[in-house]
């Protein structure tokens, strides 16, 4: 059931489209030429209107990403990013739209692509952009009644210290302290000015209930009560601090609202604040089971903007087969995983999660051997990699009652993927597929349409589940996958059992692409695993923008990064997968009984620290 | 309250010569000491956590309940998605100020004894993400914690570290001693405060603080008496 | 017919609920057996998985990393026992991602010039995230990455940060921990010493081979 799909072409999408839409738009739509940036400046005016022609017209049917940057003292004005992509693959095109930064207000594309929604909502919230015509734009990470929008140049945290690390105050003369001595109230909050306490009425809970209906249905042949349930964000089948307002006519779905930011931890305000090299570490914590090629996608997107300037070596080719190889075995990882816990929410409590987690804890012996760590692995570097493959996986006795263990790595690895992970698979394969309690629960559950999975802005699994062969890594190839021989799997009915079975699929394709990979890694041993000098801790990155996207196991995380040429970035936006696959979530479950509505978001396959930042 | 401590350290000492007529009520602090101990063990090897996972900690807890760690070992495998059924609250991960309130409510909900382990550098102090905005700078602001495990995430082999500190800590604890826990004293123990979200988080027990900030025109410049 | 993928996948559990068995056998209902451990923690494991801490521990890799520490020369070296060999350059404070190292660096109290040792080193085990960047940067070799992780405590106000001398760990600690690295690490500055030593020694040879040879 796979397809091969046309690989991109190397034109870039500006010229050509530019072109065609300027036509139309005459001076609406202009090239962005400001140094090392890419893409066209539109009217804000025009912009549904050149969105709709991009999709309609020039086949720009997919938002990739869309995200605000804000411009303080270059221009002030709050700009708004989209990358689209044609999901025939391709490289991207870039529509910017740009705005004042006092009453900030742009169109909204939620009409154009449903896929805009949440991440329009994210940019109201975190840049205080006020889009019109959007049908629900509330705060999405943050509660409502929250002062301020962070993510812009001159907020500033309670704890704030100063706009770009390193902190002076760490050296050479670092008296330790906790941040909690310097702010006022201690516990890093920060009040608006003239705030009154005892006047105050937090709204955060009521704005999430002020729309749902409630009330008898009496149309139904059965006179059933609409009801409310807040699920989350303490729930056990949610993967983490989730929430979802649900309002259910008896059994039945009437609607769904997605609660998240319970695990908003700033990641983009304080990756704005770090160099670019402390971003590597911080990228891992994003999907956190998939810490490899998070690292992956944030070293393509920097490395792209380093590849302006004058002095860059690209990775070596030993690099980039490493990286090949820890990006697969963390897809392996991470689909074990999910389906582990896709079980979980169906019920078999533990047990397919077992086996799971034991193949998991194999490879992540190999992680820990190469990276220094079993999750957070912070490994790759702009440039190549951090450490070289080890000869052996040996450990070392320090504390009571250790015990060591002795490995030939290569040796390890290559038993690794010819013999362990296909027969785990082939056991998940034979242990669930055929098993009549997940068919009966899986097949016909959840369903998404292809059209709406496009126009959802959904990706990875669960927009190939939905009958479009799209994956980044073919699409538009970075590292080496352009030399490797792997089919994109794609499965057409889009529902949960499809999902399921397309982790299984990609599992495969995954050994596939380790069983190349490995006999490169033995030809070029003992080659360099970084290009250029090591030991620079602060890269020069010229000035421009890059968008750095990688097919994670989650579907495409990318990354924009944007730079002045100092030592930080000026804007640091993770599209992430989790979150925006979140979209398309009310859609599936409407309709369904309230227990299918864990089973399906199992299969969406989230994880909070990316759905959230 | 010096020379009151003296004095019970006298009383305790095992050596003091007994009176006849108070034999029996020695028989009762060395029964206590029996019950203690039993109960110890029976609270210890049963400690029942509640399912609760914040962020990326909460994946190494899953692998410390999984085959190779095998909390099921210590009698901990019984994960409860209620915490009314729990002894155990796992703090896992990043704390968010959004998230904190949650927490608050379900540990008020937890029934007595309670413990609560701190996993992580973000549960314990913040973690790399204590400047964040929407980040608390550790659990302990707001709820007690029992154990401290610190590491970015802790391994499995680390969480059982701190899983075997607090079995220490509950063999530790006696029936009698009030002061060593605070739920056989009389009546109900306090509840947690509740934080509110306001336009950053609010704690009502730092009202008095707000208060005065609100009245003082200008931000002052230097830090108020609040725990560090 | 209905019902057999259920079978099947029973079946499935069975086969490992058996292996255990067979496993438990081949190593002779030993719990705990040191010669069973590496086969049944490698990729040929079946059955048994389960580490039995804290009577076994599955011991670190070399580059396992947790909270850092600073490398000390031993405490019986000949001239320099107990001598720092961080020079308080700052490198990892400016690198350290959540910022969470403090350095004072050291001055002469009579002339009040900067010497190469710090004169107070703090990391806030609250903070650090265990990203091994300041080791990985530090060019002196002088922080690493400890691999001690039982470090649960019952208090965090009075020891999760740690100063200098929490901090400090003999030469020979590391050399125990991660000999292949430390060794690489040695044969690149040219000897078992700390990086200025072996710089002052070569001077040393220097100066008195021009002697010799004048
Ligand atoms: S301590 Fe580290 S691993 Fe744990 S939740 Fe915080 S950032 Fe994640
Ligand atoms: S980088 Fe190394 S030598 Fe420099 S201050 Fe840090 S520990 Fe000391
Ligand atoms: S390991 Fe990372 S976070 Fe910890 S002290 Fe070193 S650089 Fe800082």
């Amino acid at each position: 059931m796979t397809e091969q799909v046309p690989t991109a072409d190397t034109v870039t999408p500006t010229g050509e489209t530019l072109n065609v839409l300027h036509k139309r738009f005459k001076k609406a739509v202009r090239q962005d030429d400001r140094d090392g940036y890419d893409g066209i400046l539109i009217d804000p005016a025009r912009l549904v209107e050149v969105a709709t022609a991009a999709r309609d017209e020039l086949g720009y049917d997919y938002l990739a990403s869309a995200t605000a940057v804000d411009y303080l003292g270059k221009g002030d004005h709050l700009e708004m990013v989209y990358h689209l992509c044609r999901t025939s693959g391709g490289p991207a095109l870039v529509l910017k739209a740009q705005t004042p930064r006092e009453n900030a207000e742009l169109p909204s594309l939620t009409g154009v692509w449903s896929g805009a929604d949440f991440q329009e909502r994210e940019a109201w919230d975190l840049m205080g952009i006020r889009f019109t015509g959007h049908p629900n734009l509330k705060r999405i990470l943050l509660w409502e009644g929250f002062d301020g929008h962070p993510l812009r140049k001159d907020w500033r945290e309670a704890y704030y210290e100063a706009d770009q690390k390193p902190f002076d105050s760490r050296w050479p003369d670092g008296h330790v302290r906790r941040a909690e001595q310097d702010n006022p109230y201690g516990k890093n909050v920060r009040y608006p000015d003239g705030f009154v306490l005892d006047e105050y009425q937090s709204t955060a809970e009521d704005a999430l209930y002020a729309d749902v209906a409630l009330g008898l249905d009496v149309s139904a042949d059965l006179a059933t009560e609409r009801v409310v349930v807040s699920m989350g964000p303490q729930h056990p089948s949610t993967h983490g601090v989730f929430r979802m307002i649900v309002t259910l006519d008896g059994e039945r779905i009437e609607a769904l609202e997605p609660v998240m930011g319970y695990l908003h931890r700033n990641h983009e305000k304080i990756g704005e604040r770090n160099t670019f090299l402390q971003n590597m570490p911080y990228t891992d914590r994003l999907d956190y089971i998939c810490s490899l090629s998070n690292n992956l996608g944030y070293a393509l997107a920097v490395e792209r903007l380093m590849s302006l300037g004058s002095r860059y070596e690209p990775p070596t080719y030993r690099a980039e087969a490493i990286r090949v190889l820890m990006a697969e075995l963390t897809r392996i990882v991470n689909h074990m995983w999910a389906i582990g816990f896709l079980l979980n929410d169906l019920g078999a409590f533990f047990t397919p999660m077992m086996y799971a987690v034991t193949e998991r804890e194999l490879i992540l012996d190999f992680f820990e051997a190469t990276t220094g760590s079993r999750m957070m692995c912070n490994y790759m570097r702009f440039g190549g990699v951090a450490h070289d493959i080890p000869d052996r996986m040996r450990s070392e006795a320090s504390l009571i009652n250790d015990r060591v263990r002795d490995e030939n790595t290569m040796e390890y690895l290559h038993k690794l993927i010819n013999e362990r992970l296909p027969r785990a698979i082939d056991q998940f394969d034979e242990y669930l597929t055929t098993s009549e309690i997940v068919t009966n629960r899986c097949i016909g559950v959840g369903v998404l349409s292809t059209a709406d999975a496009i126009a959802a802005s959904a990706a990875g699994p669960v927009l190939r589940a939905s009958g479009v062969p799209y994956d980044v890594r073919r699409a538009d190839p970075y590292s080496i996958y352009a030399d490797l021989d792997f089919d994109v799997a794609v499965r057409y009915h889009g529902d949960v059992y499809d999902r399921y079975l397309i982790r299984l699929d990609e599992m495969r394709q995954s050994i596939r692409i380790l069983k190349q990979v490995w006999p490169l890694l033995m030809d070029t041993g003992g080659q360099p695993f970084f290009a250029g000098r090591g030991g620079i801790y602060s890269p020069r990155v010229p000035a421009g923008e890059s968008y750095g996207r990688v097919e994670n196991p989650k579907g495409e995380l990318g990354y924009y990064v944007v730079s002045d040429g100092g030592q930080n970035p000026r804007r640091y936006h993770v599209r992430a997968p989790s979150f925006i696959n979140l979209t398309a979530l009310e859609q599936m479950c409407k309709g369904h009984k309230v227990a299918d509505v864990v089973a399906i978001l199992g299969s969406i396959d989230i994880v909070l620290g990316e759905t959230d930042r | 309250m010096t020379n009151n401590s003296d004095f019970l350290k006298e009383l305790h000492d095992p050596e003091l010569p007994v009176p006849d007529d108070m034999r029996s009520s020695v028989a009762v602090t060395n029964l206590d000491k029996l019950m203690s101990t039993v109960y110890n063990w029976g609270r210890r090897n049963s400690i029942w956590p509640m399912a609760f996972g914040l962020a990326c900690c909460a994946i190494e807890m899953i692998a410390t309940a999984a085959s190779r760690y095998d909390q099921a070992r210590f009698g901990m495998e019984v994960i409860r998605a209620s915490p009314r059924q729990s002894d155990l609250m796992l703090v896992s991960g990043t704390v968010t100020k959004k998230m904190v309130v949650p927490i608050v409510r379900l540990y008020n909900q937890m029934p007595e004894p309670k413990y609560v382990l701190a996993m992580g550098a973000c549960a314990c102090g913040g973690g790399p993400f204590k400047d964040g905005y929407n980040v608390v700078g550790g659990i302990d602001k707001y709820i007690p914690v029992d154990v401290y495990v610190p590491g970015c995430p802790p391994t499995p082999q680390a969480l059982l570290h701190g899983l075997i500190m607090l079995q220490k800590k509950i063999d530790g604890q006696s029936l009698s001693n009030r002061n060593s826990v605070p739920w056989y004293g009389r009546g109900p123990s306090d509840e947690a405060t509740m934080p509110v979200l306001g336009p950053d988080i609010i704690d009502p027990r730092q009202a008095h603080i707000l208060r005065r900030q609100a009245g003082a025109t200008e931000q002052p410049s230097e830090p108020a008496d609040t725990d560090a | 017919m209905y019902g057999s993928g259920v079978w099947r996948g029973l079946l499935v559990t069975l086969k490992h609920f058996v292996a255990t068995y067979v496993d438990d056998i081949r190593w002779g209902f030993r719990r705990r057996n040191p010669a069973a451990f590496p086969v049944r923690q490698s990729l040929d494991g079946r059955g048994v998985f389960t580490v039995e801490y804290p009577e076994e521990k599955i011991a670190v890799p070399e580059r396992f990393r947790f909270i850092p520490f600073l490398v000390v020369d031993n405490y019986d070296h000949p001239e320099r026992a107990g001598h720092d060999w961080c020079t308080s350059c700052g490198i990892c404070a400016k690198v350290c991602p959540p910022q969470c190292i403090w350095i004072v660096r050291g001055s002469d109290p009579d002339s009040g010039r900067p010497v190469p040792e710090p004169d107070a080193f703090y990391i806030d085990i609250d903070l650090c995230m265990n990203c091994g960047l300041c080791a990985e940067f530090c060019p002196f070799d002088a922080i690493k990455m400890d691999h001690d992780y039982e470090l649960a405590s019952y208090d965090r106000t009075s020891n999760h940060i740690y100063d200098k001398r929490r901090l400090s760990k003999e030469f020979r600690y590391w050399q125990s921990i991660a000999p292949t690295i430390a060794e690489q690490e040695a044969s690149a500055r040219g000897g078992w010493e700390h990086k200025d030593v072996l710089k002052q020694k070569a001077k040393d040879a220097k100066a008195v081979a021009s002697e010799q040879a004048e």
